[in-house]
């Protein structure tokens, strides 16, 4: 262990993570909102002479069984994914985090009770309740939001309620309380800042799964439907002809796999920032 | 060639910043050696140095030698075989440098395993001398139990006896008793010295505190911004110190902040606590008995009037904080009453209850943990003015912060600043302008220079001695060092498992002591006086 070979460490710039990070988060949901007004073909225009064609200048990642390009799916799909999740995530963040900083200022009864609501609810795969649903109100995008979304609340009841509760004990929450402030105010102005960061990367992480969750429930026909483009279902519509055409599973694959990695990357560097103590002084 | 522990001329950078400057040590067998300075000076540095376990990015040069093996810069594979074997460590914090999941014999004897060639229940065996040997009797602490299991004191001897396991040539302390309370931090130095000389090892010991350590050091060496300004014979660096950092430090250990004597208001008590309980539930033994309540407050009675000051001490555990927390109304009490200004302060609710609360404020120990790291200091220092009936905003609270921080010896541009832009002492000025905003008349000090460095110790108590007679203030001080309470206060309670065990005037109660505790708690208090007049006897053999 020789120590005199080192370099001094270099100061901190922005890291290879957030610049990854945020250019495949940038591309994803540039690629989103440029495909709600125009796709380099359209993407619902059926031509079956021109079906399972290859990755050409015309279809940079070729054409489905159907003849539609491919390239515009993926655009047009990325809206989907988007919107999903993240409206998925703005119900668990809207409820589960007032439930949890609930139960870490109340304490005893409160906090059993959401915890064991929060165990019923895990004890489900989302998949069945996104079933039961579709049962009830037939498949669509709507009903992918609310499957999801309703999964995402006690994953961010328990953050909320777990980051809240270490604090709880800290003297700064003591000094706050013998200044007479009540729990809801200490859990708004003190509490709520200072988890902030677990929020925020969870919440990176939960769009991550929404996405992923998003393309498992049209994968099995349960999420946005036709003629509105999902990567979840052109996987599913691929699976027939992975061997004589797989740009059909790659595409969509890909832009899943990029997305998810995007956002992961953005959510732990947002963390860094946004924590004064870790910012440079 | 010396034996023992020799640096010569050790000098560290790290990343490019000079952290260690030309120190040179000797610590010879049998010997003990103090290092003594301020937080940030390089004592810790210096040991882990001699360890070769530098952070990355360190780059050391100097020697540094073990019996005259050279250790400086040498390949962790042979450092590997020297740690441990021939020189022990022990740390501040016992809790940490334990692992929770294995026993505290499985311990000391992975130690012995590694090495020496010998099999597990040898191993095993050698363990439960060691820890025997370190007074964990095996009768009364069978080794098999967890760390969690141990109190403090406990904890800190299984943490010795993984050091002490091979027999070492050296052992490094580093802050060995900083976590303890006052009469188990005595035992633990008596043991560690103890081994050392049983052993004819050398033992470093680093510490803030001069006066723990000027009773059994046989060297001290004085650091300061990572050089060694100075180092001798103990009794005569104490005694006639050369270097003026030393002098200073000597100075401010015995410092007593100027107290104005104020007579005390005959017209009815300030605080009164009556026959105050509170309990904690215990777990239920079966599911149809539940436990009797652990009592943590046993019917404690106190009162402080105006203008007085009132120590309370007593050991870790005995209920000293829940004590503070009920009559700060954070928690409830389970029978009892407490009265400020002749008003109840039990069940007071609202806009009284608020009333109330201006008039008892208080400072915390930990000048790190107590604020938000997410708020600007005004925001911080005016939070307690939510208190008022009609809180000033915008530029009036700004300015009765900027006049509060002016107060407590700080500047008004710090207002804009963030708590960890702030050295321990100033955050420890920034929690009393908080406490004091609101004008309160008592304001609860609860160990509140405890994780300070001796001479910005000696800063506070002054501050507080100046702001009690400006402001006609009256403290109730709760700590575990004597040395701060005797300074600062004019009565004292000593706690013991809950009750108030004795009560009196705080000299008389420290020049004659009459309880059991109070006389172990001021016989294990370090002294430098009673080290300088060599009187110091070993610590009364108490039961942690």
């Amino acid at each position: 262990m020789s120590v005199d070979a080192l370099p001094p460490r270099p100061a901190r710039a922005a890291s290879p993570g957030l610049v990854l990070g945020a250019a495949l988060s940038a591309v994803f949901v540039v690629m989103a909102l440029v495909g709600l007004v125009w796709t380099p073909h359209d993407a619902a225009v059926l031509d079956v002479s021109q079906r399972l064609q290859g990755p050409s200048g015309a279809h940079p990642f070729g054409t489905d069984h159907l003849g539609r390009d491919v390239l515009s799916l993926i655009v047009a799909g990325a809206w989907n994914s988007l919107a999903v999740s993240l409206v998925a995530v703005g119900i668990g963040i809207a409820a589960g985090v007032p439930l949890g900083l609930w139960a870490a200022a109340q304490g005893g009864w409160a906090d059993e009770v959401l915890g064991r609501v929060n165990d019923i609810v895990f004890a489900f795969p989302a998949i069945l309740l996104a079933v039961m649903i579709t049962a009830a109100a037939g498949p669509g995008a709507l009903n992918a939001i609310v499957a999801i979304g309703i999964f995402n609340i006690p994953v961010f009841a328990r953050v909320a309620r777990g980051s809240a509760l270490p604090l709880w004990r800290r003297e700064f929450v003591l000094a706050a309380r013998v200044a007479g402030k009540g729990r809801l105010r200490i859990s708004a102005e003190h509490i709520l800042p200072n988890i902030s960061s677990q929020l925020i990367v969870q919440g990176t992480i939960q769009f991550a799964l929404g996405i992923l969750a998003e393309a498992g429930l049209s994968y099995v026909g349960l999420g946005a439907q036709p003629p509105a483009a999902s990567w979840g279902r052109m996987l599913n519509e691929a699976q027939t002809f992975y061997a004589a055409a797989p740009w059909l599973v790659i595409a969509p694959g890909l832009a899943i796999v990029l997305a998810v990695l995007g956002l992961s990357l953005l959510g732990d560097a947002a963390r860094d920032l946004l924590d004064p103590r870790l910012r440079r002084r | 060639m010396t034996g023992g522990l020799s640096i010569r001329d050790l000098s560290v950078a790290i990343h490019g910043r000079t952290v260690l400057r030309g120190v040179s040590l000797e610590v010879e067998p049998g010997g003990v050696l103090a290092l003594v300075g301020e937080s940030g000076s390089g004592k810790s540095m210096t040991a882990l140095a001699a360890m070769g376990l530098l952070p990355p990015g360190a780059v050391a040069t100097g020697a540094v030698a073990l019996d005259g093996t050279p250790l400086l810069n040498r390949p962790e594979a042979e450092l590997v075989r020297v740690r441990g074997r021939d020189i022990g460590m022990v740390f501040q914090e016992p809790m940490t440098a334990l692992n929770p999941v294995r026993t505290i014999g499985d311990q000391v004897a992975e130690t012995v395993r590694q090495h020496q060639a010998v099999g597990r229940a040898d191993a095993l065996l050698l363990a439960h001398d060691t820890l025997a040997r370190v007074g964990l009797d095996p009768a009364a602490i069978p080794p098999d139990r967890y760390p969690h299991e141990l109190s403090g004191g406990q904890r800190q001897r299984v943490a010795i006896a993984i050091a002490v396991a091979c027999r070492p040539r050296i052992i490094l302390a580093d802050e060995p008793t900083t976590a303890l309370d006052v009469t188990t931090q005595a035992q633990v130095l008596d043991l560690l010295t103890r081994l050392a000389r049983e052993d004819g090892a050398g033992l470093l010991l680093i510490t803030h505190d001069l006066a723990l350590v000027a009773g059994m050091a046989d060297r001290i060496a004085v650091m300061k911004d990572g050089a060694v300004v100075e180092q001798g014979e103990a009794l005569d660096l104490l005694r006639a110190p050369q270097h003026p950092y030393t002098q200073g430090l000597l100075r401010d250990a015995a410092h007593l902040p100027v107290r104005t004597p104020r007579p005390v208001d005959p017209a009815g008590p300030l605080l009164e606590v009556c026959g105050l309980v509170r309990e904690y539930p215990r777990p239920r033994p079966s599911l149809f008995r539940a436990a009797p309540p652990f009592r943590a407050v046993d019917g404690v009675d106190l009162t402080i009037r105006r203008g007085e000051s009132v120590g309370l001490v007593g050991p870790s555990g005995c209920g000293k904080s829940t004590l503070l927390r009920t009559v700060l109304a954070l928690e409830v009490l389970d029978r009892g009453e407490v009265r400020l200004l002749s008003r109840s302060l039990t069940g007071a609710r609202g806009a009284d209850l608020r009333d109330l609360r201006r008039r008892i404020q208080v400072v915390f120990q930990d000048p790190y943990g107590s604020f938000d790291p997410r708020w600007t200091v005004e925001r911080l220092v005016a939070e307690p003015l939510h208190l008022l009936p009609d809180p000033p905003a915008g530029a009036a609270r700004r300015k009765r912060v900027e006049a509060m921080l002016d107060s407590v010896g700080l500047s008004p541009a710090d207002a804009d600043r963030y708590p960890h832009q702030f050295s321990g002492g100033q955050r420890q000025r920034i929690a009393i302008a908080r406490a004091l905003i609101v004008e309160p008349a008592v304001v609860a000090l609860d160990e509140a220079v405890s994780a300070l460095d001796v001479t910005i110790r000696a800063r506070i108590l002054d501050l507080l001695a100046d702001l009690a007679d400006r402001l006609g203030l009256s403290y109730l001080f709760v700590s575990h060092d004597l040395a701060v309470v005797r300074a600062i206060t004019d009565r004292v309670l000593v706690m013991e498992a809950g009750r108030i065990v004795e009560e009196g005037p705080t000299e008389q109660v420290f020049q004659a002591p009459r309880h059991a505790m109070t006389r172990a708690l001021v016989a294990a208090a370090p002294s430098l006086d009673l080290a300088l007049a060599g009187r110091v006897e070993p610590a009364s053999p108490v039961a942690p």
